[in-house]
């Protein structure tokens, strides 16, 4: 049971940490100020997710591990982020659609695990629940905008759809330990919430003009450990300060 | 000895550092106060979760005490129930519309709703309801960014949440 929560929070806030780290990656890039303000404040809410998660990991482990001793000092193997999270951001296109997928997946997930019999976890959701609403109406609306935009913007998101689809799949794949926390009513039954994020993403595709592609096989492996080689450089960014001066404080 | 009435008296003079003029106990972020044995627990909640805010909160929290002469407290941060701008003071309110941020407003409707058209934001500065919301996001994770179309002011709103 111990264990099983332990990788069930980690995949949580690896999820969190690691989309908000490469939403953080578009601050001073943005294309226009407004979006550039809104990317990053999206990155802020998620690491902050990330945080309570990570402290409450860190809790769970119980041999004198902080917050910071999983994002900072574990291997990519480690990580159990999904592997759309770790997606490049690519442009602006990229961005917006591994959001939306991310996000309607999100926004079920949490109102699901808000019920949580980990009262821990039930906390972090509700609390997380508000800014991820958000989050959902702010990449729904820019879908729409840009997929039934100009044809450059509706030929741009749906060949960002067409690479980033493939890793939806992942999002409702459960894995072994999350399928264990089902019985003690703690993790979120998956099949429960994907036709809610169906319905969403069908609605939002329809309103956008995008198609979703047809397609038989889903890339995973992100809950599991086995990653894109996307993660490592991600880490190494990320990882770089703790790794050449191991317990650096400022 | 303190009481709890003089503990929420000091709390008072705590202030916002992204918002100055208003206070923590204005913001609703102090959530309870109680003194067992001659210690006293401070409960706090963040506004929203990555705010970078709470931390240097916390910090001007510990120090304020201390300089009182109070030691024997502590601080948990929880997050259930979630804070909401229900619990900002009316004079909250009015100190920001003062400052020249919109205040939240009360009539949010069903706060889960998509696509919920935003109640048309009084400009703080001239009154006028003509405002067009420039962007969802503003400076910082708790506003969004709007535009007067009479004064041509731009202005912050905090967000109803």
């Amino acid at each position: 049971m111990k264990e099983n929560l332990l990788k069930y929070t980690l995949h949580l806030a690896d999820n969190a940490l690691i989309l908000g780290h490469r939403l953080s990656e578009w601050c001073g890039h943005g294309p226009v100020l407004e979006q550039d303000i809104a990317l990053t404040n999206i990155a802020l809410d998620l690491v902050g997710q990330a945080r309570n998660l990570y402290q409450y990991a860190a809790e769970i482990s119980g041999d004198g591990k902080t917050e910071d001793d999983f994002p900072y000092l574990r291997k990519e193997n480690e990580f159990r982020n999904v592997l759309l999270t770790e997606y490049p951001n690519e442009d602006f296109a990229y961005t917006i659609v591994r959001q939306f997928l991310y996000d309607s997946y999100n926004f079920y997930f949490y109102n699901e695990l808000k019920n949580s019999s980990d009262k821990r976890l039930a906390a972090i959701a509700e609390k997380s629940l508000k800014e991820i609403t958000y989050h959902l109406r702010f990449s729904s609306e820019w879908m729409i905008r840009l997929g039934d935009g100009t044809e450059v913007s509706h030929e741009k998101m749906q060949n960002a759809l067409e690479d980033l689809y493939p890793f939806w799949g992942e999002l409702v794949q459960a894995e072994d330990y999350e399928t264990a926390l089902l019985a003690f009513g703690v993790s979120v039954d998956l099949n429960k919430i994907k036709p809610g994020i169906e319905a969403k993403v069908k609605e939002i595709m329809e309103k956008a003009t995008l198609k979703l592609p047809e397609i038989s096989w889903f890339q995973s492996g992100g809950k599991k450990g086995h990653h894109t080689e996307q993660l490592g450089f991600i880490l190494t960014d990320l990882q770089y300060l703790q790794r050449t001066y191991p317990g650096a404080e400022w | 000895m303190v009481s709890e009435a003089q503990v929420w008296k000091i709390l008072e003079s705590v202030n916002d550092p992204e918002v100055p003029v208003l206070n923590i106990l204005d913001l609703g972020i102090v959530r309870e106060v109680s003194i067992e044995n001659d210690h006293i627990n401070i409960s706090i909640t963040p506004t929203y979760t990555g705010c970078p805010a709470m931390k240097v909160i916390e910090w001007d929290i510990i120090s304020r005490l201390k300089q009182e002469g109070i030691d024997n407290f502590n601080i948990k941060t929880i997050l259930s129930p979630a804070w909401t701008t229900d619990w900002m003071s009316e004079a909250g309110r009015k100190k920001l519309k003062d400052y020249g941020i919109a205040p939240p407003q009360y009539d949010k409707g069903d706060p889960t709703a998509l696509f919920q058209a935003e109640k048309k934001i009084a400009c703080p500065h001239c009154d006028s309801s003509n405002t067009k919301m420039v962007s969802e996001f503003g400076s910082t994770a708790c506003k969004a960014f709007y535009k007067c179309l009479d004064c041509l002011e731009p202005f912050d709103y905090f967000k109803c949440h």
